[in-house]
């Protein structure tokens, strides 16, 4: 006999992890399944969480919530050949007690939440991997098919949380193939280092953490990004572009994170450490545009599957988890008013989504991943322009200050012309509005 | 900076558990890799799963794989990579991630 049960949440990253948890407290009988060794095992994170939409679905999640540093500091870093130049935005008031960043390392995370699922009665069962929906005569999924052995298992809904690649949903002609331009490689390495060497280099104490974000040459021109984070006895360091950029050019990405730690900017904060896991995983990056359809007869889509990712703020793992839970609420919504999980009942989850800073802030920026893609001078040009007008200004050489001025503004003139320059600035006013 | 960077020795820090003979990834068509004029693949994975071969064409071990579907989302106008995940419990297994 078919096995059923009152849902079925495919994967353990923030989003299933949510639903499922959300699901299980309500007293559903709910199945979680995850294709890993253990939950964490396939999950990548930078990794910065977002302490308030844990909060919101463990509210008393720091009383053993194995988190790494609690951010103070935040730098923002456009690095150019040889220098940077940056911003840092650095509050004592970040040292409270409950506070709203903090650095993470992925499977630790992944392996507790594991934990407080159980513990409300949710079942959560790894290394299987679901080959596909099964769906009734109508098309309604009814179920899903493992790689166990009498592997099929029946639920009144599917909640697909199986991240950026979203296979199932893809081969069940829910979404397209992500295009190369809506999805970024990213790669990272955890270093291992002593903590007091971390607190000297990064000016901190305890567990206060420091993360930089970095933008500027290392990324060769492509659409991308990297990062530093300090967790408690190790640094992340990560860059990530546009899949499309790579296509096009010929760096694999590992050689890109190697230029990155040699960097002379950044190899003095990570010297002498040693590297202990390489990872690598896509990012879904194409915003609004390239969100997919998000439910139908018997199922969702949720997280990174669903492509939620705010890429102008670095916003991924709240998004999945606020998502997770709304899918959660829905279920059990309907379920407790008695109706069924058709496509017309489930649109319910998308009017929570829509109602949701998850909807509103991608609506928000949905003309930026299209700008960014199509003006590569924000990683090319003004970088390289901006750290070497900085380098002219802060030289003291008897060069009196006018004729420096005018030697960099001339300078960004030659190099995007009057044009390009106001051109620019209003792409990026309407990017960000 | 011009240094060789040795995917290996980085692949060489992670948990893999690998099922043998039963690669998740294949090649569909050599043929088609051969004629392949761009060849990304043997650029784009951050694993270097993919490398030129002598015969001018494409050869393919996931033994090192990451699993991101980057090759996949390059390739998939051609439709020449078959992509699945490794069966349950198999493939990298990250420590930390």
């Amino acid at each position: 006999m078919v096995e059923k049960f009152d849902a079925i949440v495919i994967g353990a990253g923030p989003s299933g992890n949510a639903a499922t948890y959300t699901l299980a407290k309500q007293g559903l009988k709910v199945l979680q399944l995850e294709r890993g060794e253990y939950a964490g095992a396939k999950n990548v994170q930078g990794g910065i969480m977002y302490a308030h939409e844990l909060e919101k679905i463990i509210p008393d999640f720091r009383d053993d919530c194995p988190t790494e540093r609690h951010i103070i500091e935040q730098r923002i870093w456009l690095l150019g050949d040889d220098n940077y130049i940056g911003t840092n935005y650095r509050s004592e008031a970040y040292n409270s007690d409950t506070p709203n960043r903090y650095t993470i390392i992925r499977a630790n995370i992944d392996k507790w939440f594991a934990e407080k699922i159980r513990a409300v009665g949710g079942l959560q069962i790894c290394e299987t991997t679901v080959t596909e929906l099964i769906r009734d005569p109508s098309g309604k999924v009814i179920g899903v098919r493992t790689d166990r052995e009498g592997g099929e298992i029946h639920a009144d809904v599917v909640i697909m949380a199986d991240g950026v690649n979203a296979l199932l949903a893809r081969r069940s002609g829910y979404q397209k193939e992500a295009a190369p331009e809506n999805v970024a490689l990213a790669v990272k390495e955890i270093l291992f280092i002593d903590p007091e060497l971390i607190q000297q280099r990064f000016g901190i104490k305890d567990d206060e953490g420091v993360v930089i974000e970095i933008m500027g040459k290392v990324t060769k021109g492509m659409v991308g990004t990297a990062f530093l984070y300090t967790n408690k006895e190790s640094l992340t360091i990560g860059i990530g572009c546009l899949v499309s950029d790579f296509k096009k050019g010929d760096c694999p990405p590992y050689k890109m994170l190697e230029d990155l730690k040699n960097h002379p900017v950044i190899k003095p904060l990570i010297e002498g450490a040693e590297m202990k896991e390489y990872c690598a995983h896509l990012i879904p990056e194409g915003g609004f545009k390239a969100i997919p359809q998000l439910y139908g007869d018997g199922w969702m889509v949720v997280g990174d599957a669903a492509h939620f990712n705010n890429a102008a703020h670095r916003e991924g793992s709240n998004l999945a988890m606020a998502s997770g839970r709304m899918a959660a609420e829905t279920v059990i919504e309907l379920k407790a008013a008695g109706k069924d999980f058709s496509a017309g009942n489930l649109a319910g989850y998308k009017a929570k989504l829509d109602e949701s800073f998850i909807i509103k802030d991608l609506k928000k920026y949905r003309e930026l991943p299209g700008i960014m893609h199509s003006n590569k001078q924000f990683f090319g040009a003004y970088p390289d322009e901006i750290t070497q007008a900085a380098h002219n200004w802060f030289t003291v050489d008897s060069v009196d200050k006018r004729t420096k001025e005018k030697a960099i503004m001339k300078s960004f003139v030659k190099r995007r012309s009057v044009f390009g320059l106001v051109g620019d600035a209003i792409k990026l006013v309407r990017a960000m509005r | 900076m011009n240094m060789m960077v040795k995917i290996e020795e980085k692949l060489y820090q992670n948990r893999y558990i690998v099922d043998e003979n039963r690669p998740h990834i294949t090649i569909k068509d050599e043929a088609h890799c051969a004629a392949c004029t761009s060849k990304a693949c043997t650029v784009c994975c951050p694993a270097g799963c993919y490398s030129t071969n002598e015969a001018g064409g494409v050869t393919l071990a996931t033994d090192g794989c990451l699993e991101c579907g980057t090759c996949r989302v390059i390739c998939q106008d051609s439709g020449n990579i078959e992509w699945n995940y490794p069966r349950g419990g198999y493939g990298i297994s990250y420590k930390f991630g």
